[in-house]
Order: C-alpha cells, then sequence, then structure tokens
C-alpha cells in the first residue's frame, strides 16, 4: 500500500505490506511517526490509496468506504473516542450491531462471557467506566458486528500494566475463535510476545516482518525499538 | 393571616400559570436543545418554525370549524388539527433541510456558519408567516374556556379568592407530559432513537457503526417539527397567536435549553420551568399574597411587583448570566457552548 492523507497530501505510506490469517494476530510496531495507526486506517479505508490495495479473504475491497467494510466483517477500534460516553454499556453494543438485522442476543452473551465485568456494568453509562474497562467495551462494540478481521489501534493506551496484560489475554482469547486480529501497538514487547506476526514499520516501510518471536531475538530489532 | 386565601391566590396567579407557560418553554427548549444535540448548531430559527407550525395548526382549525367538525367535551378544534400543523411544519423543516442546511453539512461548515445560516431561514420564515396569515393578533380557542372557573371555585369553597383553570392550561400540562413521556421513551428505548443519541455522542464511531446520517437527520427534524408545533399551539392556545411574540419566544427558549444544558433534554425541561417561574415570579404584583400572609398592619401599600411585565425577559437572561457564570454547561451536564 501507498498512501497519505488527502488528495494531493505526501505519502505517508511506502509500499507497506500487511496480511493477517484467520485465528492469528498481527501486530505492527514501530517508531512515533512511523505510520502505525496510518497503516491501519489505509487498511479500513480512512486514507486514499495512490497504490495497492487491500483484500478481504481474497476479494479487493480497496474502493469500499469504511462503512462498506464493516459490513464485509471488518470491526475496528479507533485509538481515541472509540466508545458511546452517554450510552450505557449495553447500549454500545447494541449500537455496534446496528448494522445486524438478525437476532443479537447471542453476540451479546458472548461479549459478556469475554468480558464479565460488563456484564455487571451493563446499565451504566459507559463514559463512567475506567479506562481498561471502556477498552473492554470497545472491543466488545466491535465484536458485535461478528467480524472476520478486528482492528485494534492501541488497545492498551493509557491503561496500567495489569489491565494490559489481561486486554492481550483477552485478545489472544478472541484470536482462538478464528478470528483475525491485527492491532497497532506501543507497548512493543509485551505485543511481540502474543503476535504471530509482527510488522516494524518505519517511516512508512516495512522494515522488519518475522514471527513475533523471530522479531523479539532479532539483535537488530531489539536494539533499535526495544532498548537492547 | 388567611393561608388558605393567600395559597389560593398564589396558585391562581402564579403557580398554575408559571407551569403551563413552563411546559410550553421546555416543548420549545427540547426542539433547540435536539437540533443541538444531533444537528450541532443553535438553531435561530426555531421561534419562527413555531410560529410556522401554529400558523398551519390554525389555518387547519378554521377549515375545520368552518365545516362544522370539533370534538367533543368542549376540547379546542386546534387539538384536531394538531396533526395537520405538525404534517406542515415538517414538510417546512425537510425542505428547509433539503435546500439550506444539507448544504452546509455536506461541507462540514463550522457551527458558527449554519447559527448565521438559521437566522437567515429565520427571516425568510419570519416573512412567509406574516405573508400567510398576517402579523396581527388571532384567535383560534373555541370550547370550553375554563376547567375550573374562579366563580364556580368561590361558590364551592366560600373562600374569598377564585381559582381559575383553563381549558388551555389543563391540555398544555397534559399534552406536555404526554410529548415528554413519549420523547424520552423514542429516544431511550427504540433503536432509531438509541441511533440518535450513539450520533450525537460521537459521530465518527456511529458512522462506523453503520448509522445512517441522513436518516438520523430526517428523524430528528421530524421530530423537532412535532414538537415546535406542539408548544405553539400550545402557547397561541393558551394566550393568541401573533408571529412576533413567537419571534420573541426564541429568547426565553434559548435561555431555557442554556440553562439546562444545550443538548440536554432533562435540562431543557427543567430549564423551562426554571424560566418559566423565575419570570412569574419576579413580574408579579405579591400585594395580594402578601396582603394574606402578612398580619394586617404589615399589609404591603405598593404592589410588591419586582420588575414590570414589559423586562420579562431581562429575566431569562439574568438567570442564563447567572448560570452561565457558575456552571457553564448548564444545571444539568450540557455539551460546552
Amino acid at each position: 500500500m501507498t498512501g497519505g492523507y488527502g488528495r494531493s497530501g505526501p505519502d505517508i505510506l511506502h509500499e507497506c505490506t500487511i496480511a493477517v490469517e484467520p485465528g492469528e494476530i498481527a501486530v505492527i510496531v514501530g517508531p512515533n511517526g512511523a505510520g502505525k495507526s496510518t497503516a491501519m486506517k489505509a487498511v479500513f479505508g480512512m486514507l486514499h490509496l495512490r497504490q495497492g490495495s487491500v483484500r478481504l479473504k481474497g476479494e479487493d475491497i480497496s474502493s469500499l468506504t469504511p462503512q462498506a467494510r464493516v459490513a464485509k466483517g471488518m470491526g475496528f477500534v479507533p485509538q481515541t473516542a472509540n466508545i458511546f460516553t452517554s450510552l450505557t454499556v449495553e447500549e454500545n453494543l447494541e449500537m455496534g450491531a446496528f448494522i445486524r438485522t438478525d437476532d443479537i442476543s447471542k453476540t451479546m452473551s458472548q461479549v459478556y462471557e469475554l468480558f464479565p465485568i460488563l456484564k455487571d456494568k451493563r446499565g451504566q453509562p459507559a463514559g463512567e467506566l475506567s479506562g481498561g474497562q471502556r477498552q473492554q467495551v470497545a472491543v466488545g462494540r466491535a465484536l458485535m458486528t461478528e467480524p472476520k478481521v478486528l482492528m485494534l489501534d492501541e488497545p492498551t493506551a493509557g491503561v496500567s500494566p495489569i489491565v494490559m496484560d489481561e486486554l492481550f489475554d483477552r485478545i489472544i482469547e478472541i484470536s482462538r475463535t478464528g478470528l483475525s486480529v491485527l492491532m497497532v501497538e506501543q507497548n512493543a514487547r509485551q505485543a511481540l510476545e502474543i503476535a504471530d506476526k509482527g510488522y516494524v514499520l518505519v517511516q512508512g516501510r516495512n522494515a522488519y516482518s518475522g514471527s513475533g518471536r523471530e522479531l523479539l531475538s532479532d539483535p537488530k530489532v531489539r536494539k533499535s525499538f526495544l532498548g537492547g | 393571616m388567611d393561608f388558605l386565601n393567600a395559597i389560593v391566590a398564589l396558585s391562581n396567579f402564579v403557580l398554575i400559570p408559571a407551569i403551563a407557560y413552563g411546559s410550553q418553554l421546555a416543548l420549545g427548549a427540547l426542539g433547540v436543545t435536539l437540533i443541538y444535540g444531533i444537528l450541532r448548531f443553535s438553531n435561530f430559527a426555531h421561534g419562527d418554525t413555531m410560529a410556522f407550525g401554529t400558523m398551519v395548526t390554525i389555518l387547519a382549525t378554521w377549515w375545520l370549524q368552518s365545516i362544522g367538525v370539533g370534538l367533543p367535551f368542549g376540547l379546542p378544534t386546534a387539538l384536531l388539527a394538531l396533526p395537520i400543523g405538525i404534517a406542515g411544519c415538517a414538510l417546512l423543516v425537510l425542505g428547509t433541510d433539503k435546500a439550506v442546511y444539507q448544504f452546509y453539512r455536506v461541507q462540514k461548515a463550522k457551527p458558527v456558519i449554519l447559527v448565521i445560516v438559521s437566522i437567515g431561514v429565520m427571516f425568510v420564515l419570519n416573512g412567509l408567516v406574516r405573508f400567510v396569515i398576517g402579523p396581527g393578533d388571532q384567535r383560534f380557542a373555541d370550547g370550553e374556556r375554563f376547567i375550573i372557573s374562579a366563580r364556580g371555585f368561590r361558590d364551592m369553597t366560600g373562600l374569598r379568592e377564585g381559582l381559575a383553570l383553563k381549558t388551555s392550561q389543563g391540555i398544555t400540562v397534559i399534552t406536555a407530559v404526554v410529548v415528554v413521556v413519549f420523547l424520552f421513551w423514542f429516544l431511550n428505548r427504540t433503536r432509531t432513537g438509541k441511533s440518535m443519541r450513539a450520533y450525537s455522542d460521537n459521530e465518527a464511531l456511529a458512522l462506523l457503526s453503520g448509522i445512517n446520517p441522513d436518516r438520523v437527520v430526517m428523524v430528528t427534524w421530524l421530530l423537532v417539527a412535532a414538537l415546535a408545533t406542539i408548544a405553539g399551539t400550545l402557547y397561541g392556545l393558551d394566550k393568541s397567536f401573533k408571529p412576533f411574540t413567537y419571534f420573541q419566544l426564541l429568547l426565553p427558549i434559548f435561555a431555557a435549553a442554556i440553562v439546562g444544558g444545550l443538548g440536554n433534554p432533562i435540562g431543557a425541561i427543567a430549564g423551562g420551568f426554571v424560566i418559566a417561574f423565575s419570570e412569574v415570579f419576579i413580574t408579579y404584583a405579591w400585594k395580594k399574597v402578601l396582603g394574606y400572609i402578612l398580619p394586617e398592619n404589615l399589609e404591603p401599600v405598593g404592589l410588591v411587583q419586582l420588575l414590570s411585565t414589559d423586562y420579562k425577559f431581562a429575566v431569562s437572561f439574568v438567570i442564563l448570566l447567572i448560570v452561565l457564570l457558575f456552571k457553564p454547561t448548564g444545571l444539568f451536564k450540557g455539551k460546552a457552548v
């Protein structure tokens, strides 16, 4: 993928390639301003691609709007403003499933199974929850469409290390159900530990890629991004 | 001292009128707050939207009266004409949206631009209403005038003070309660209502969730048309219909919506009553009520009217100022202006 913001803005991504298979977790890491979030936005159609394509199960979806991609089976959790703060937890989940016309109660109980705390707080406005719980609401909301690919933009931003570990556990659980999980992370080391695939981006290009283990043990990656 | 008569006088001259006026303001402020919350601008044309809806209702009322159709139990014919008024007003606001607001929405114009645009719409509507029905006073209330008349009350209780409850006041309060219950049910229980709240809360995420913005906007305008027409018709039944009065109503309605917290429906209702009660309390001549509760030799000589009714709009603004100084987002948590 090659692309940038606006019709004529400078390219931010340069022939960047990202792929994730069902049941896998792929993590995009890299220094600040490397284009991690931009790469995710490009996959989700929030960015004008000049070259390259986005394919979902072999189907080219490059020309679809983000909304249409949600209908095709993509779930996206933005980094900020990713919940409806004035709506209750349950209403957040209902709105997540807005495009569905079938019965959503089964999916909702699955989300409550995954995040039991949300079931206890279902009647509470989501804005009154803690940071970690909000992220659970945000992920739960995206899961309500039963997506094939779940994309998370820094799901652990601003939460404590303990909560972060728990969130990562949940994300592993989600991927075990057969979903593809694509994630942008600041906490590179922890994220790569759970990743099946890792992409290190530098200035919008694939600098290194490989399995999470490989990247963690690669001396160059360690030196430049993981602090030795 | 005569507490009973004091209470009756207070109810007759202050409480009942203020409750009716407060209900009318609350309905108006709900429309303003819905537009602010969902379409994200302050709609200055709201007063004239109310006037337009009321005008259609009045024309329909006259037509119904001319063909001899009315309501039983002494209810005003205007209630029967109300759906026609709402439909007419809905066509108007949807048309305005298509012709004017949509253009700016597509461009993602700043709220302040939309405010100025709505002032333009206000002037056009202002002229349109005067052109159709004239600038003068129109009376369209018919049916029984009183539920309880002052004389009837005196005969019934033997008190010196009379208590009058006008049909229009009774209808106002009942209609307001029904409308508010329906609105809250709609916003909190239906899928469309929840999607409107979601859109108001976080537009980008609502779009990601597949909520159709055009539909949200359309339903909002329909609700606003209904609220504006109902509020305007109730006010017209209670007082009288005059285009200029409705234009002026914009001020207390905005004060109510802001005092309550813009974008917050509960705030709009509370704000409506706060403004109405303050206006009536401060412009009422308290001589009579004080005369009943104070010892005889302390009876006031003057009228004990804090402010002439000519200055009633000042009251809304002073309250608005006080609230904005100490609680900038309104009594209930609204959005920052």
